[in-house]
């Protein structure tokens, strides 16, 4: 078979199939859903495993997620009960190597699952995205002896972990973090604090970026440590009050001579900022299929009302200017999806540039989210500024995804650098 | 043992009827008929208080194992497949003498099966099983208490003014119904674990019935016409606590002067 070598190393085989070949079944495609996403991404076809697990973490979202979605926005209350039915469903195992319980499912299956769960609630999304998130310094730069003490109780969601590395004064700065660990004798202590934690009040594990050489240069000053939030010396100083997002609780955690063993340390001494960008690389994209996901949410909303609303004697999706808009939405959305799953595809197989399509994938599939779901409001109207629909809350959801693991104009910075070679 | 049966899926909405007035079965995407995933829950439910194990049987047309993996999913060990070209066309009565001649060789305590299928619904495949088998027919359960050591099964019938309990000897026939409780949904590792679960094929030579004694050509009904039900007007669905539920409808009654 002839192979196509492009210009940026992507490769065509010729013959290959894009979309179902005739006659194909499209498992989960019901008629009732245009905007259904297709089982193509990038030139090749998700795999039949991770149709069959797309669909049924949809299946349980549509049924059991969405349901609640607007009551976990209202309370700001983490939703315990979806944390217990993903853990139950086996949806937290995902990121797991099987060995530990898990389902050792590669990162675009992973992603798969959190588009799937954000398309109804995104704050539930993100209980699965935190999850990888607190985890993957763990397996990226975590012993055997660690994963094995760890991983089982997060991988049954038995045990939810956090990731500690955002300051009040070391936002997009990483390296200007103050939190302090000191060795003293088999321990460190660490005094200091992190804010904007995403789980960080719920979390049973929280992994701490500290300073153990302030003299060092800002890449050597850090290491990553797994601090168990029962310690004596960990306490959560406040909860936000946030625009979005509202049912996953974002901390501010103060550690006040915390004694964690150095068995705890991941890596050596000076590892954790390489440990920290190597962890966004792969957990960026979660964010971006959380984005992919919410735009999705917001045009099915959008294009059912257009469907049903009539004025001036016919639905508004046949007036012209509706229509444009439900189309720009429709091929944004699927365009950030097709970009997420490609950079997912990379990142799996090693790519060298993995921060460039990290990068690049959280760029325009937070963007589009923001765009889509600010149309989706546009399209219902009066009705979509209220909360008797659930766009606005989706608009306010997607604001985040511009925000965190990463500001976009983070993800410029990095893209920019990828391209002019400059390392930091 | 379950007895399920692939159906349309009735959220796919893309029922339709061949020339022959009969279901069209390649026009829409099959799922396993509610009811029976009713009584595979429960099938799970008694699996995991009393021991044992939990097979599918099926007699359906080749796509079948695909829908089947799905209640293998759920958590059950493994699936039976009767199929043959000379099934088509088969009523109620040839499917009754496949599925008995299947279960002939299938040693079980308790034969579970929906109470009737959402395509067919006739309702009469599962007691003529147990009429052709010669084991009880316990029909209409809402709840289900084998007792292993007597060997005796006690089963709620649900009848108009509550309930009837019944006491029949295993193996017996359960005819199933939603009051057993909601079937779960698969978790991840069991959609994984179902992809390598068997399902073994029965043809009619396998069972001793290849001799025209079933299939369409054995039919003792055939479809004369079938037509679609006429369109009635949109209805609208009053939803809420049984008082705001009254107030709705009382309140849609009198602006239109019912009442």
């Amino acid at each position: 078979m002839p192979v196509v070598t492009l210009p940026l190393g992507g490769r065509i085989l010729s013959g290959a199939t894009i979309g179902p070949g005739p006659g194909a079944t499209m498992p989960g495609v019901s008629p009732a859903t245009p905007t259904e996403p297709p089982l193509v991404a990038g030139g090749y076809r998700l795999s039949e495993e991770q149709v069959l697990l797309r669909d049924a973490v949809r299946t349980l979202a549509t049924e059991r997620i969405a349901p609640r979605a607007a009551d976990i926005d209202r309370t700001g209350e983490f939703p315990w009960d979806v944390k217990e039915l993903l853990a139950s469903h086996d949806i937290l195992a995902l990121p797991f190597p099987a060995e530990y319980g898990g389902l050792g499912s590669d990162l675009l299956t992973v992603c798969l699952a959190i588009e799937e769960i954000s398309r109804v609630c995104a704050t539930s999304g993100l209980i699965l995205a935190v999850q990888e998130l607190g985890a993957l310094p763990i397996l990226l730069g975590g012993s055997v002896e660690q994963q094995a003490r760890w991983f089982p109780g997060l991988a049954s969601g038995k045990r939810l972990i956090a990731f500690a590395l955002t300051e009040a004064e070391a936002g997009s700065d990483v390296g200007a973090a103050r939190t302090r660990a000191v060795r003293d004798g088999d321990d460190y202590v660490i005094d200091g604090s992190k804010r904007f934690i995403s789980h960080g009040s719920v979390a049973d594990l929280v992994v701490v970026f500290a300073v153990t050489d302030p003299k060092a240069r800002k890449s050597r000053r850090l290491s990553a440590f797994v601090v168990e939030s029962s310690s004596p010396g960990f306490s959560v100083e406040r909860i936000e009050h946030k625009m979005g997002m509202r049912g996953s609780p974002t901390a501010e955690l103060a550690f006040a001579g915390l004694r964690v063993s150095a068995t705890n340390r991941l890596g050596e001494e000076g590892d954790g900022f390489g440990l920290a960008l190597r962890t966004l690389d792969r957990s960026r994209p979660g964010i971006a299929a959380q984005a992919v996901g919410i735009a999705q949410g917001a045009l099915d909303v959008a294009t059912r009302y257009a469907r049903e609303r009539t004025q001036f004697g016919s639905p508004i999706g046949d007036l012209q200017m509706v229509g444009a808009m439900l189309a720009d939405m429709a091929a944004g959305t699927e365009a950030a999806r097709q970009l997420l799953y490609k950079a997912c595809t990379e990142i799996e197989a090693g790519a060298p540039d993995a921060s460039r399509w990290a990068a690049m994938c959280k760029l325009v599939a937070g963007d589009t989210a923001m765009r889509v779901t600010t149309d989706a409001v546009q399209v219902l109207g009066g009705y979509g500024y209220i909360d008797e629909y659930p766009v606005e809350r989706m608009m306010r959801d997607a604001k985040l995804t511009q925000l965190y693991e990463g500001t976009q104009q983070i993800q410029r910075l990095v893209i920019a650098r990828s391209l002019v070679g400059r390392d930091h | 043992m379950v007895l399920v049966k692939p159906v349309p899926d009735p959220a796919a909405a893309a029922e339709r009827l061949g020339p022959d007035g009969r279901l069209d079965r390649a026009a829409s995407p099959a799922v396993v008929n509610a009811n029976d995933e009713y009584a595979l829950e429960a099938a799970l439910k008694l699996v995991a208080e009393h021991g044992g194990d939990v097979t599918l049987l099926s007699m359906a047309a080749g796509s079948a194992p695909e829908t089947m993996r799905k209640a293998l999913a759920m958590g059950a060990d493994r699936g039976v497949h009767v199929m043959d070209p000379a099934l088509a066309g088969s009523d109620t009565l040839s499917t009754a003498r496949v599925l008995a001649a299947a279960l002939r060789d299938i040693q079980a305590d308790l034969i579970l099966a929906g109470a009737d299928t959402s395509d067919g619904g006739g309702g009469v495949v599962a007691p003529g099983v147990a009429a052709l088998l010669g084991v009880p027919y316990l029909s209409y359960a809402s709840k289900i208490e084998p007792d292993p050591v007597a060997g005796t099964v006690r089963v709620r019938r649900i009848s108009p003014t509550g309930y009837d309990l019944l006491e029949a000897p295993m193996p017996a026939l359960i005819g199933c119904t939603q009051a057993l409780g909601e079937p779960r949904y698969p978790s991840l590792k069991g959609i994984m674990a179902a992809r390598s679960k068997e399902i073994a094929t029965r043809t009619l030579a396998d069972l001793g019935l290849a001799d025209g004694s079933v299939g369409g050509s054995a039919a003792t009904t055939r479809v004369v016409d079938s037509r679609k039900p006429p369109a009635r007007a949109a209805t609208r669905v009053v939803r809420g606590t049984p008082d705001e539920a009254a107030a709705e409808v009382v309140a849609f009654l009198a602006e239109r002067r019912i009442i």
